[in-house]
């Protein structure tokens, strides 16, 4: 399988990070050298294994449904490149 | 009396609770040593002030039943320290004061340790060089333009370089003990679970521990005690009874049942490789300590494995940098170009790249030829470990492939770095605790570091069988001071 310019456009507009021609054609290359490394993968048979998503396969603990931290509006906003003391400002939305 | 920077972390200890050197004298003398080692490129943000006079209240108001008293350490930059920038080594980060503490950091406070600073890493701790930061590369003490390894480069170095007593660093791949490796110094990390991961700004969540790197063994344990807490605030933390890892080390290996991987004899591998780990069964038979030959059949597949698992974990939880709640800001035309420019500019080559790779594996028509097959193999990996350990008690083997290469050597071919980890990654991919020990040179005199993989919890005894080799191989790092004019 290759990775063509058209597909390299099309995950870097689901990463959300824009990339110009120049970085999309050297990143195309990369990203084949990469997949051709992953794909040794298709040779093993894995038909009856089960994935593992966690290492500890343990179930999560519950705990109560509590706040924690209070009155720290001013501390989440603090590191917000912009913001109006009260809410975090983005480019408009809705005209 | 010796140098202070000369000490080793735990004589440090002893010596400032006999009081007879204070913990201002101790901090004065590796902010001293930082300030000279600017060339080395180790830290990213110095909080020497904040450290003396954090050392100067130690020493008015001394507690010496704490673990670190008044000890000076610096850290990686990938632990959220409260009021103390943390960045990862990105730009989208170079701003970022955190203001809550990581667990582990808070530990380190708790037992009496003191931050002078936050040191150099890859950017997210996606690399192994250390060449990916935003700030620069590091010069690994043992040789001048020479990568110190990573991604905790900057812990390495700083530690080989005596510029902090010990150090902790991040593994999710290799990133403490291929570091390690490539500087003559011991670097541990514990099983997944042991560590919180709270605070740590997260790479792949189901991979990242935390773990010491240090001098010798001794001090890996006191660390490993400092460090490893439960922790609700991490979902994935474990309750397991610790051990008292210092307490507890010692070289007695007699009748411990040491594996062989066959498949870690790799095509293209050192010579001198292949004799250290020879050296390194003779010390443990000659210990009374059992060689048994062993199977990872799967062993090959790891590194494919990891670069599905990993990116793909990474690509979601890098998504938060979206230029809105912190962090670096673009300019952009709407909402979504903001996302785009901001991410862009942001993020360096390497973490674009994973992002990427993540993203792909993840997207639809996608997810079960790579994630879901990723994931299973996994299963196959660890299965591998489960069937070994029926036999053996612990697992030897080489850290690294090839010694520390050359800064610039491998930048423009990402397989090639990749395959650094070839050793490192499988354990974490089974969640397994590894310790890297210095164990010899090559013919350049560059270090090298074996491998001692245990089973999961099991820290103490493979502590406890790098201790007994450690002994046993007398090794002695070769620096000498190039960086200081």
């Amino acid at each position: 399988m290759t990775i063509d310019l058209k597909t390299v456009k099309h995950i870097s507009k689901l990463s959300r990070i824009s990339i110009d021609d120049n970085k999309a054609k050297k990143l195309s290359d990369d990203l084949n050298s990469i997949f051709k490394f992953i794909e040794k993968l298709e040779k093993l048979d894995t038909e009856k294994i089960e994935p593992l998503t966690s290492i500890s396969e343990t179930n999560l603990k519950l705990r109560k449904d509590e706040i924690k931290s209070k009155n720290i509006r001013e501390d989440i906003l603090k590191n917000s490149p912009e913001d109006n003391k009260d809410f975090f400002v983005v480019p408009k939305v809705v005209e | 009396m010796s140098n202070i920077i000369d000490l080793k972390l735990f004589e440090l200890v002893e010596k400032i609770k006999k009081k007879e050197i204070s913990s201002t004298e101790v901090t004065k003398a590796f902010i001293d040593r930082s300030q000279k080692s600017k060339k080395l490129n180790s830290y990213i943000t110095e909080n020497f002030e904040n450290a003396l006079q954090k050392a100067k209240q130690f020493d008015e108001k001394p507690d010496f039943n704490k673990k670190l008293p008044g000890v000076p350490l610096a850290v990686k930059d990938l632990f959220c320290t409260k009021n103390i920038r943390t960045t990862a080594g990105s730009k989208i980060l170079e701003n970022f004061i955190p203001t809550y503490e990581s667990t582990v950091t808070q530990n380190i406070l708790n037992e009496g340790g003191i931050i002078i600073g936050k040191l150099n890493c890859d950017e997210f701790a996606m690399g192994s060089s250390n060449e990916t930061s935003f700030f620069g590369n590091v010069q690994n003490p043992i040789s001048e333009n020479l990568v110190p390894g990573g991604s905790s480069g900057g812990s390495s170095s700083a530690l080989a370089a005596k510029l902090t007593p010990a150090t902790i660093g991040t593994d999710t791949g290799g990133s403490i003990r291929q570091p390690a490796s490539f500087t003559g110094t011991v670097g541990l990390k514990p099983t997944y679970g042991s560590c919180s991961r709270y605070g740590i700004v997260a790479f792949a969540s189901s991979l990242d521990q935390a773990g010491p790197m240090t001098q010798n063994v001794k001090d890996c344990a006191l660390m490993l005690e400092v460090i490893s807490s439960y922790d609700n605030k991490d979902s994935t933390s474990v309750d397991f009874k610790r051990g008292q890892y210092l307490k507890d080390l010692n070289e007695n290996i007699k009748g411990k049942k040491i594996g062989i991987p066959k498949q870690y004899r790799v095509d293209g591998m050192p010579k001198e490789i292949d004799e250290l780990w020879k050296k390194g069964m003779k010390i443990i038979e000659d210990n009374g300590g059992e060689i048994i030959e062993i199977n990872l059949p799967n062993t090959n597949y790891a590194l494919p494995t990891y670069y599905i698992v990993a990116p793909a974990e990474a690509s979601s939880n890098l998504a938060r940098y979206d230029g809105v709640k912190y962090g670096f800001r673009s300019k952009g035309e709407n909402l979504i170009d903001m996302y785009e420019k901001t991410r862009s500019e942001g993020f360096g080559d390497e973490v674009k790249r994973r992002i990427m790779i993540g993203t792909y594996v993840l997207s639809s028509g996608y997810y079960d030829a790579y994630y879901l097959k990723a994931q299973k193999v996994r299963r196959l990996i660890k299965n591998d470990f489960d069937q070994a350990y029926k036999k053996v008690d612990a697992i030897l083997t080489p850290s690294t492939p090839s010694s520390a290469f050359k800064i610039g050597e491998k930048t423009n071919d990402p397989v090639s770095m990749y395959l650094n980890d070839i050793f490192t990654v499988p354990i974490n991919l089974a969640g397994l605790p590894a310790i890297s020990i210095p164990a010899g040179h090559d013919k350049s005199g560059y270090p090298l570091g074996l491998q001692v993989i245990g089973k999961a919890f099991d820290e103490q005894n493979i502590l406890n069988i790098a201790y007994s080799i450690e002994k046993n191989i007398n090794f002695k790092n070769n620096i000498n001071d190039w960086w200081i004019n």
